[in-house]
């Protein structure tokens, strides 16, 4: 007989058991770690007396709240976990139904159709007046994100590539705008191609030194690169009249006609009362219409041979190569056509802001449009623009949340929770859906029946 | 004269590989039959891969040359004035002749038509078998297409070709007999049905010259025998020689045409399987002898060689 070094299983119950000592003694170290956390930075204050020193004082009450909050926290947890687990199933990593797809398939059309009546509802319902901060703030602001989201999902969501200086394409179009309307005055609808052209072009100049890199070191590359464009837009001062920006740029015209109240305005021109939501309004169908065609190219082009191979270079480069394509062209077009999206976003920024200074393409611009489309599923469209709703437009919600004033205290101001809500999001993200809101996949053709593809299977890309 | 070396496909002549100090392949020639099933065997570490990765561009060997005839005859004086012209490939009165060793590795599949499979198997994982077996018709689709230009505006005839190129890729799957998985992911697939699809997928490149890198690795018997069919019909049907690498020796003899052995980087024999099989440094190589029997071996070698 083989004696067997058998280890006592003791400390795990097998199911229903609760082991009142151990919980004890780990929610007891957590609260100890908690108190040794948060003892430098909860105990103790500086503040001013009256003869302007700073005098500490001691608040020894705060990392004890702390510290039993967490000791409570963790109990509690232990005990919830320690129940039985029948009515849990297992949970495997399972692609959705067909049903299921289809579902959301209905509901992207459903969505649009309610995007095209969104500002005449609000319109109606709330005012001229009270409608504006809804479109504007709300549904312009969202939808450039959307689009930016879904020129980047090109580069970082089909092929793969991590692209942290997306920005800089972003501004290329914004003061492209910007630059060829006040200089040439030219028209935003001749701009707007041109825009595009010009990202596209530093698309491919910044991505044909960067093609040899992967990872890690093609982002910290395209990071520089983004960083580069802003500090040329900042210190280019003859062109770009540096920190200052360029103001007084043309505002958006009905395609000629301008938003005045003049005789041949365009209220006047349709027999309407004036109103400057009808800017608004347009503006808003503007960035709709760009950010739907965004999306109706990507879609065609996933269906199109450069699309299979940007997600094949995805999976798995070497492949690529062995059967014949150019990775090097194939990852340039990946570069080129995300940049012209981003380029025509910032041209439409421009256009509606009326001012464009480098300020707005700062590097928290491309992580914010980076964590759409993390956030929403790499490679997804309806995932990047549900994550774009969640990101902008939770941040935007925050500024409504007066009532939590009456609950924490006047000087309470939730927009500066902001970073710390969406870090907490960032961090629950990873914990209940690691591959973003779709984490599926959709083949781009099939033989007989569609299937979702799981997350599991579908690689992220080397960069 | 055997017939690859009255109408060799592939002509290598020469070829070394260093890695810094290490000789991986060392002053390598051996030719590859048009209607052939060459098999590439030797001991772990003997330099295959090596050369594999030489053929299809994923080395730049540190010298030789590596001469395709895609059409006719790689005739030595042409080879010759083409390797003078500082060309990648060129038209000769022969044939068209294409030298990989100064092409770039997509090119090399592209133009020359030199497909291959991996030891570790390198499929798109996430994408479905179909579409594994489009993306390995990127190149012919891509022209269909109008460079995505036309495609994206929905003008020309893409839609019939990519049409054809399901058809052609239904085809290879009812071959391999994964037709009714064509919608899952390939990842899904079973270890065995990979290394199929792979090689499904080379073939969809239309190659000339198909390179297996351990393409039996793995497989149980009756999924040997089916490889085993499967390479036969590839030589017959679509007029691809192929050339493999392979330890199982009931593959290797049972298949193959000509084989070449490699040992520390260079040739120890080439021939016939049954030459091979009989060749005493080749059982020397793989059966082993202890160090201080080695210079004895290769003596007793010799005067066979020289006996005989």
């Amino acid at each position: 007989m083989q004696i067997q070094a058998s280890k006592p299983v003791a400390a795990e119950p097998v199911s229903g058991g609760f082991d009142i000592m151990a919980a004890v003694k780990d929610a007891g170290f957590a609260a100890l770690v908690t108190l040794g956390l948060s003892f430098p930075i909860l105990a103790f204050r500086t503040q001013e007396d009256i003869s302007n020193h700073l005098i500490v004082v001691p608040r020894w009450s705060w990392p004890i709240t702390a510290a039993i909050l967490v000791f409570v926290g963790r109990f509690a947890a232990i005990l919830f976990r320690s129940r039985p687990r029948a009515t849990r199933a297992p949970t495997l990593p399972k692609a959705p139904s067909a049903s299921a797809t289809f579902l959301i398939r209905y509901a992207s059309w459903f969505g649009v159709a309610a995007l095209i009546a969104f500002p005449m509802v609000m319109v109606a319902a709330l005012g001229a007046g009270g409608s504006l901060k809804w479109i504007n703030n709300y549904g312009i602001q969202i939808l450039i994100y959307v689009m930016l989201g879904w020129g980047l999902n090109i580069v970082v969501g089909l092929s793969g590539l991590l692209d942290l200086g997306y920005v800089a394409f972003y501004a290329v179009g914004a003061y492209s705008y910007a630059l060829l309307s006040t200089t040439f005055g030219l028209s935003f609808w001749i701009c707007l191609p041109l825009a595009g052209l010009l990202a596209a072009f530093w698309g491919i100049i910044l991505g044909f030194p960067v093609l040899r890199l992967r990872g890690d070191y093609l982002a910290i590359v395209t990071l520089a690169f983004g960083e580069i464009i802003r500090l040329v837009l900042i210190n280019w001062t003859d062109l770009t009249n540096g920190y200052a920006g360029i103001s007084s740029i043309p505002r958006a015209t009905f395609f000629g006609v301008p938003f005045t109240d003049d005789d041949d305005g365009f209220a006047h021109l349709f027999g309407m009362d004036y109103s400057p939501i009808q800017r608004t309004i347009f503006l808003f169908y503007l960035i709709l219409a760009l950010a739907l065609l965004t999306n109706a190219v990507t879609l065609r082009l996933r269906r199109l041979p450069v699309g299979r191979a940007w997600e094949a270079l995805r999976e798995d480069e070497i492949a690529c190569r062995s059967l014949g394509i150019n990775t090097t062209n194939t990852k340039l077009t990946a570069f080129a056509l995300g940049a012209m999206f981003g380029g025509f976003a910032g041209s439409f920024f421009a256009v509606r802001q009326g001012f464009v200074s480098p300020e707005s393409f700062t590097f928290i611009e491309s992580a914010t449009i980076l964590a759409i489309v993390v956030l929403g599923g790499m490679g997804s469209q309806i995932g990047v623009a549900l994550a774009a709703v969640l990101m902008i437009g939770g941040t935007e919600i925050l500024r409504e949340l007066d009532f939590l004033k009456a609950v924490f205290g006047r000087d309470f101001d939730p927009v500066q929770y902001r970073m710390l809500i969406f870090g907490a999001g960032m961090v629950l993200m990873m914990i209940l859906k690691p591959r973003g809101i779709i984490s599926t996949r959709t083949p781009s053709i099939f033989y007989k029946e569609q299937k979702a593809i799981s997350g599991s299977l579908v690689k992220e890309g080397h960069g | 004269m055997s017939s690859w070396q009255t109408d060799p496909l592939l002509v290598v002549e020469h070829l070394t590989m260093r890695f810094g100090g290490l000789v991986a392949v060392n002053n390598l020639s051996f030719s590859v039959g048009r209607t052939d099933i060459t098999a590439l065997i030797g001991p772990n570490g003997a330099g295959k891969t090596t050369v594999f990765n030489c053929v299809t561009g994923f080395y730049k060997p540190t010298e030789g040359r590596l001469a395709l005839a895609r059409q006719g005859i790689a005739a030595a004086p042409d080879v010759e004035h083409l390797t003078g012209t500082g060309a990648r490939h060129g038209k000769s009165n022969s044939g068209n002749i294409y030298l990989l060793e100064r092409m770039p590795g997509h090119e090399i599949a592209d133009k020359a038509r030199v497909a291959r499979t991996f030891q570790n198997i390198r499929l798109f994982t996430g994408m479905t078998v179909l579409e594994n077996l489009l993306v390995a018709q990127h190149n012919a689709l891509m022209k269909a297409s109008g460079y995505t230009v036309l495609g994206v505006l929905g003008i020309g005839g893409y839609k019939a070709k990519e049409k054809a190129a399901v058809a052609k890729a239904i085809s290879w799957l009812d071959k391999i007999g994964l037709l009714d998985r064509a919608d899952d992911p390939a990842g899904d697939l079973p270890y065995g049905d990979q290394r199929r699809l792979e090689i499904a997928r080379a073939m969809c490149t239309d190659p000339i010259l198909l390179c297996l890198d351990e393409p039996a690795a793995g497989l149980n018997p009756r999924e040997s025998l089916e490889l085993n069919a499967l390479l036969r019909s590839i030589r017959n049907d679509h007029n691809t020689a192929v050339l493999l690498i392979e330890h199982d020796m009931s593959v290797v003899m049972e298949i193959s045409d000509h084989v070449v052995v490699l040992d520390y980087g260079t040739k120890i024999a080439d021939g016939t399987p049954q030459e091979i099989r009989n060749d005493p440094r080749v059982i020397a190589a793989y059966l082993g002898v202890e160090d201080e029997e080695v210079e004895e071996v290769e003596a007793e070698i010799d005067m066979a060689e020289k006996a005989s």
